[in-house]
């Protein structure tokens, strides 16, 4: 049993913090995990973008293969769209629907969500709407790994909010208990849609 | 002290020389190597363990100082992306001729589909140019466990051994189980001076034991537990994998392949003998150059088959994948869905209220007053000022060639010919060739623009910091065409002022637009906050 997940955004929005969530939550419940990252040049401004795979078994390519990831976990929705011809047939793309238009050519923001819409498993909200209506502005990735929860498979929810608090520990109690919110916050979105 | 530890690739390198019984590290920050250093100078146990650490000004100093550390007996590892290997090169290659005494591993990172690079040259050509061991690990446990092996073989064989990582297992994390650390070495200096001294009579006499141990080094290899063959059966087609390569192999490897896993070079004859004895043809799967495809092919000649990225089967260029591996092996895959409509690319860009932003603002609207001007660039966040909004550079090349080429294109008559460099691109190779254009007293303006760090490669210690003034007057900059001036909108009227003055002087001045970088300054607020909280 494996999970592969195509994890997206634009430098800054976080991504790399939700790895590292299900990274320690796969590694705690004794599952093979290999995770690809991109640093450097790539990290300002750009598009970002993490290959995680998590398995029962051990795992051989640290990229994932066209066609074969589960999930798109994206903080932005055209970010969520570029790694579409990695997305497995019956794959899943959950998304913030927010566009970060940083540059002149950004899609028409219509089309591109009709596009998002048109695919068949999609999870999308505004998720930095959300944050700030509940005063979590800092953790907008966290209420996207609650969105994701349902469908990560491998880990349950328990094993999720054991991780957010050990990868959070060190920043104290009050950050870990905004960023748990947060991952509740987009669970209830998710199970209640 | 065995447990399991989800590390990148890069720290497991770094986890695994520290277990290793390493003494220090030297490096300059390159992506994808930055952060083994990273982690050593963060490691409790490197710190308990005086594990010596800092950055160095550049590969060369970095490779020096580590030969130096063998020579008196300990195990040094210097770090570095693959284009620091031709700044280091004179070091690597004669530390081959005069040996080492502590184990000396030199790491290659290197970066195909030049994700961060401006070439996708491959670092074990470097290993066989300088005639030593070299090791390639396939994933973040070998890359641990090689570190140990690689420092036992480097003091067997007296020679450094090269060890070279490419930019998706340095920065991939798995899980590592690591082992038990090894002692330090004792401080031994080397009393052999004939070994050291390399005058052309000693120097023939290394080098012909240099070649002398090519049989030796070759029987590593070929004995070497990172490389095996497995045969299930014999086959038409079978496969040599190297380094990371091996992985994609296995991930869509029909069953019963023969595949030879090449981890360590010379690359071992023998096994490749008997796997092509068992196969119609050879398939040769590496990341990189061809390096491996030619000398299989080179076995063989033309009457058997090897195939590879130079014969077609693989690209040419660019990283491997899972899927162009999958497609060479002749195993169906691919996209359930096309390439999405609704995209545009999304290029990296300078961050707001980057001072490299300011630079470029002022320099643009003084250098469209002068229609010939011509700007060379260099290598850091400011590369970024070739691209829109600003379109400000007309070349970048290597460290330190923005002063170089000025100066060049200014001795063939260009007019204004001016030089954008970062503060630590500086200090690691433009201060030579600033020396070169004052003794020429070349007519070009130089702009060293300063943000404290090495930003781009995420905010290492830049080795000039606090010094350039004074690094520019001791080359020989006159005193009233060295200004420092600090990039904001606010300041524009002056530096626009400057630079037209600088511009329309004729010989060298130097000028020093010197703001700290927003991401370190960004860290250091929120470090304080957090300690105040």
């Amino acid at each position: 049993m494996k999970i592969d997940i195509k994890l997206s955004g634009v430098g800054g929005q976080g991504i790399l913090s939700i790895a590292t969530v299900i990274g320690e939550a796969a590694t705690a419940a004794g599952l093979h995990l290999k995770q690809a990252e991109v640093h450097g040049m790539s990290q300002r401004g750009g598009d970002v973008q993490s290959d995680m795979r998590l398995s029962t078994d051990g795992i051989c390519s640290d990229l994932i293969p066209l066609g074969q990831a589960d999930l798109i976990i994206s903080m932005e929705p055209m970010e969520a769209l570029r790694y579409l011809p990695y997305l497995a047939k019956d794959g899943a793309v959950i998304t913030s629907s927010k566009p970060l238009v940083n540059i002149p050519n950004y899609p028409d923001e219509a089309a591109l969500l009709a596009e998002l819409d048109a695919l068949p498993h999609v999870v999308r909200a505004d998720i930095e709407a959300l944050a700030r209506e509940h005063a979590m502005p800092k953790s907008a990735n966290m209420i996207l790994l609650g969105m994701a929860a349902p469908s990560l498979k491998l880990l349950d929810e328990e094993q999720l909010r054991g991780a957010i608090a050990r990868v959070f520990a060190r920043k104290g109690e009050a950050v870990v208990n905004a960023n748990l919110e947060a991952f509740q916050l987009g669970l209830e979105y998710a199970k209640n849609r | 002290m065995s447990e399991k530890r989800l590390l990148l690739g890069d720290e497991a390198v770094a986890l695994g020389a520290l277990h290793a019984g390493l003494s220090g590290v030297y490096a300059y920050p390159g992506t994808p190597s930055t952060e083994i250093t990273e982690y050593i100078q963060q490691s409790p146990f490197a710190r308990e363990r005086g594990v010596r650490s800092r950055w160095c000004t550049n590969e060369k100093t970095a490779m020096e100082a580590a030969l130096g550390m063998s020579y008196a007996g300990k195990r040094a590892l210097v770090c570095m992306k693959h284009v620091g290997m031709n700044v280091c090169a004179d070091a690597f290659v004669n530390a081959a001729v005069t040996g080492v005494k502590g184990g000396l591993v030199v790491l290659a990172a290197d970066d195909p589909s030049m994700h961060s690079s401006q070439n996708e040259q491959d670092s074990r050509f470097y290993g066989k140019f300088a005639l030593v061991p070299i090791l390639e690990p396939s994933d973040q446990q070998e890359a641990y466990d090689m570190m140990a092996d690689a420092f036992a073989l480097s003091e067997q064989l007296h020679l450094p051994v090269l060890m070279r990582l490419v930019t998706r297992l340095a920065h991939s994390r798995a899980a590592v189980q690591t082992g038990e650390p090894l002692a330090q070495n004792a401080l031994d200096p080397d009393n052999e001076r004939t070994h050291w001294v390399l005058l052309p009579g000693n120097a023939r006499r290394q080098y012909a034991s240099l070649v002398g141990k090519q049989p030796e080094i070759a029987a590593c290899a070929e004995q070497s537990k990172y490389n095996s063959l497995r045969i299930p059966k014999t086959s038409d087609v079978g496969v040599i994998a190297a380094g990371i390569a091996y992985n994609y192999v296995r991930e869509s490897a029909p069953a019963g392949l023969p595949i030879l896993k090449v981890s360590q070079y010379p690359f071992p004859i023998r096994q490749v003998r008997e796997l092509a004895a068992h196969c119609g043809r050879i398939l040769v799967v590496e990341d990189g150059q061809p390096f491996l495809e030619e000398q299989v092919r080179a076995v063989f000649g033309e009457e058997y088959p090897v195939a590879g990225r130079q014969s077609g089967e693989l690209p040419r260029m660019g990283e491997l994948t899972p899927d162009c591996v999958a497609a060479a092996l002749g195993v169906e895959g691919g996209s359930a869905f096309a390439n999405a409509h609704n995209l545009a690319p999304r290029p990296p860009q300078l961050c707001q209220g980057c001072g490299h932003r300011d630079v470029y603002t002022a320099l643009n609207q003084v250098a469209a007053e002068y229609p010939d001007a011509r700007i060379f660039g260099d290598i850091g966040c400011y590369t970024l000022g070739a691209l829109p909004p600003f379109r400000a550079i007309d070349s970048c090349v290597d460290m330190g060639a923005s002063i170089t080429m000025a100066k060049g294109a200014a001795d063939a008559g260009v007019y204004p010919a001016i030089a954008v460099i970062g503060d630590s691109t500086f200090t690691h190779s433009g201060m030579t060739g600033l020396l070169d254009a004052v003794n020429d007293h070349s007519d070009i303006t130089v702009i060293i623009s300063d943000n404290l760090t090495t930003a781009m490669t995420g905010g290492q210690d830049s080795a000039g910091t606090h010094k350039f003034e004074a690094i520019c007057l001791a080359l020989g900059v006159e005193r009233e065409h060295l200004h420092v001036v600090v990039p904001l909108p606010a300041n524009m009227p002056e530096i626009t002022r400057i630079l037209r003055e600088e511009i329309n002087y004729h010989g060298v001045s130097v000028i020093i637009p010197q703001r700290e970088c927003m991401q370190t300054l960004g860290r250091k607020l929120r470090q304080k906050k957090q300690e105040t909280k």
